[in-house]
């Protein structure tokens, strides 16, 4: 692979991976595998970072990185579909070129939940930024205190990973719940928004790091709901969206007050986030 | 510390040459459909000479002096980001090739400018620009490039526009921070000289091409009084006292609402900002789908879809983009990057096709501020 002119080190520049795999995940989203072309080593990411997506002619889109993390040579994106590039992106076949830029924006504070409860919240494609937690506490369970997972979707089959749902609920000193906004007759789950899951968590609020990642008026409910259950809200970490045309910090729109949603987050504590989180039109 | 040194008209006409003949593109203020815009200077005779600006909110126009002043006008709708953060550049090419894509170069290297005529509002401006662009967590490499290596002649103003407020945010009218060469012009009967300091080893060394000569006492002070008289013209102030948690905590000001009845979201005033920097991209393919282009455009905050993600607009009235715009500049600007961003240059004023004057708008403000109760604004 040459590549001219162009230095390797321009951040603004894609570099080629190729599509390895794709999983249809739900009838609208799926997760694609990417690879480096040219058989470099992938880039090493933390949890909760998301990289710049280009398909090639029709743009570019932020969207975060959802596989292992211990897996160094390859990228997992879930996508969902809803507009042109996303549409774009999610056809791509096996083989296929994809442009990645990153990783970019902060992580989960995974080092902060050593020792301590892990509460992992998520609404809809939500859930996505928050796998590579999931995995990461499973691949050092001895770190971790409990690891509970609450996992809302619109409906029972817009769940995303739901073989690895079933996989993680088996596994030690591990929950995992979801409900649904419409069950439907064959759901025999929960019904109801995420919130209704708390009370059937089971951990110790004061000892708990809480990751929330959904719709922002989702997030901003959870948040208030584990504070009056006894979560600190510094103990509370949100991943918050905007729209994102270069993801480091120069093209201005993921400003959120005074944050670059890109470079100072994605990933925010809630104290920092909650009178934010009451401004309309912010 | 470079002593201050005495050109004539015809000394200061050779600095264009000697300034072409060490390979910079000369580019400065010069007349051009009826304003005073940036452009390539050939000689010291493309400058605007005995033109001056008429400004006021939403107002300007071009007039004939009674004199052959060179720089004897302010800033105009142009600033000097049109070369270092231009309005369209090219960020990629690439090509397909097989399964894969190829990038293939980024635009060829810009010249090596000399920016002629840049006021002490505008050197603050490029600072500012500089902190956002290259002074952050990532440096952009094109304004990186470009900005390199400027060879910057600064002037200083010696007379004020009635939109101009620099004494209020601290940046002007005497030029202060880095330039090369910073000239004061006296002109007046039988008279025309310019007192002109060196401000780096370059600068000096350009300077010595010229063979000024010593002012006397009697002309610094004339030069001094000059600048001085400028600070002294200036009507326009902004209180910026406590400005940050003025505007965090008058969020939902009723004078927003007012604010937003008159504004046309047009865009104009972040375009002639000179410290605006925010930016779109835009992906282009030929026909046979073999080769792609991605261009950066100069956005603004003030556009419907700035703020869009899927599910719609997340500021979608008039009343919120221009609240982000001002709260931007005066208040999270310094978050962010440790100065307000602005400047005080008085462009967003002249060239609101409306009006709307950012020192009027934190004036309501402060004079009817909301209850503090309110908390501000994400910081701890
Ligand atoms: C940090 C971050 C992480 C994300 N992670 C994921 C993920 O893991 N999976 C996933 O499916 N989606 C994710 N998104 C959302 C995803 O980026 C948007 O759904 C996508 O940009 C929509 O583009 P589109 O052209 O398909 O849709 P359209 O709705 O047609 O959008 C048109 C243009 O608007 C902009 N835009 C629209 N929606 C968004 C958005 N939500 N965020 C930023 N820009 C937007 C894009 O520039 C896009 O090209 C993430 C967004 C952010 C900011
Ligand atoms: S906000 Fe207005 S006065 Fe301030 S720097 Fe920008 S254009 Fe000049
Ligand atoms: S403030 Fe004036 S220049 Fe700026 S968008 Fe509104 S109408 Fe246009």
């Amino acid at each position: 692979m040459t590549m001219a002119t162009a230095t390797t080190t321009d951040p603004m520049l894609p570099q080629p991976y190729s599509v390895r795999q794709v999983v249809k995940e739900t009838a609208d989203t799926f997760t694609l595998t990417l690879e480096p072309s040219n058989g470099a080593g992938g880039n090493r990411f933390q949890p909760g970072q998301f990289s710049m997506l280009w398909v090639f002619g029709v743009g570019e889109l932020p969207i975060s990185i959802s596989g292992d993390p211990a897996e160094r040579n390859r990228l997992a994106y879930t996508v969902r579909s809803v507009g042109q590039a996303t549409h774009a992106l999610v056809s791509r076949e096996v083989g296929g070129a994809v442009g990645v830029r990153g990783p970019f924006g902060t992580g989960w504070p995974v080092e902060k939940a050593e020792g301590r409860d892990v509460l992992v919240v998520a609404g809809g494609i939500g859930l996505a930024p928050l796998r590579p937690v999931i995995y990461e506490v499973l691949h050092h369970r001895e770190k971790y205190g409990r690891l509970v997972v609450l996992y809302g979707a619109r409906s029972p089959r817009e769940l995303l990973y739901r073989k690895e749902l079933a996989a993680w609920a088996r596994q030690h000193e591990t929950q995992v719940l979801s409900t649904v906004d419409y069950g439907g007759l064959s759901w025999r789950g929960q019904v109801g928004v995420v919130t209704t899951l708390f009370k059937y968590a089971r951990l110790q609020p004061e000892r708990s790091l809480a990751f929330a990642c959904g719709p922002e008026i989702m997030m901003r409910f959870v948040a208030r709901d584990l504070e009056t259950r006894g979560l600190a809200r510094e103990n509370i970490y949100l991943s918050m969206e905007r729209n994102m045309k270069c993801a480091l910090g120069f093209c201005g729109h993921c400003q959120y007050g005074p944050h670059f949603i890109c470079k100072d987050g994605p990933i925010f504590r809630y104290d920092q986030m909650r009178p934010l989180l009451e401004k309309y039109e912010l | 510390m470079h002593a201050p040194a005495l050109l004539t008209l015809d000394q200061l006409a050779r600095l264009v040459p000697a300034l072409h003949s060490r390979g910079y593109q000369v580019v400065g203020p010069t007349v051009r459909d009826g304003a005073i815009v940036y452009d390539v200077l050939e000689g010291i005779s493309d400058l605007p000479v005995g033109w001056t600006d008429e400004q006021e909110a939403g107002r300007y126009r071009l007039r004939r002096r009674n004199d052959d002043a060179l720089f004897g006008y302010v800033v105009g709708p142009q600033s000097w980001k049109k070369y270092v953060h231009p309005a369209e550049v090219r960020l990629l090419t690439a090509e397909r090739s097989g399964h894969t894509f190829r990038i293939l170069n980024n635009d060829p290297s810009p010249p090596r400018r000399a920016f002629l005529g840049v006021r002490a509002c505008e050197l603050a401006a490029i600072a500012v620009q500089d902190r956002v662009l290259q002074g952050d967590r990532y440096r952009d490499p094109i304004y990186a490039a470009r900005r390199e290596g400027i060879f910057i002649v600064a002037v200083n103003c010696t007379q004020a526009a009635p939109t101009c407020f620099c004494t209020s945010m601290g940046t002007g009218p005497r030029v202060r921070g880095a330039y090369d060469l910073a000239l004061t012009e006296l002109v007046g009967p039988g008279k025309h000289e310019f007192v002109i300091e060196a401000g780096s080893d370059a600068g000096a060394e350009v300077l010595a091409e010229l063979a000024p000569s010593a002012p006397s006492e009697a002309v610094c002070q004339e030069a001094e009084a000059a600048v001085e008289r400028a600070a002294s013209q200036i009507q326009r102030r902004m209180d910026t006292t406590g400005i940050r948690d003025l505007l965090y905590t008058n969020f939902d000001h009723p004078r927003w609402d007012n604010v937003a009845q008159r504004c046309l979201t047009c865009a104009n005033c972040t375009m002639v900002c000179p410290t605006c920097f925010c930016t779109t991209v835009e992906d282009v393919s030929d026909v046979t789908g073999m080769h792609a282009e991605r261009w950066r455009k100069w956005d603004s905050c003030f556009t419907q879809n700035f703020s869009y993600i899927h599910g719609g607009n997340i500021r979608s009235s008039a009343k919120s983009r221009y609240r982000q715009w001002m709260t931007h500049k005066l208040a999270s600007w310094i978050d962010q990057f440790g100065s307000s961003g602005c400047v005080g240059c008085g462009r967003c004023i002249t060239w609101c096709p409306v009006g709307i004057d950012i020192t009027e708008e934190v004036r309501a403000i402060r004079e009817s501020p909301a209850s503090s109760k309110e908390s501000s604004h994400g910081n701890p």
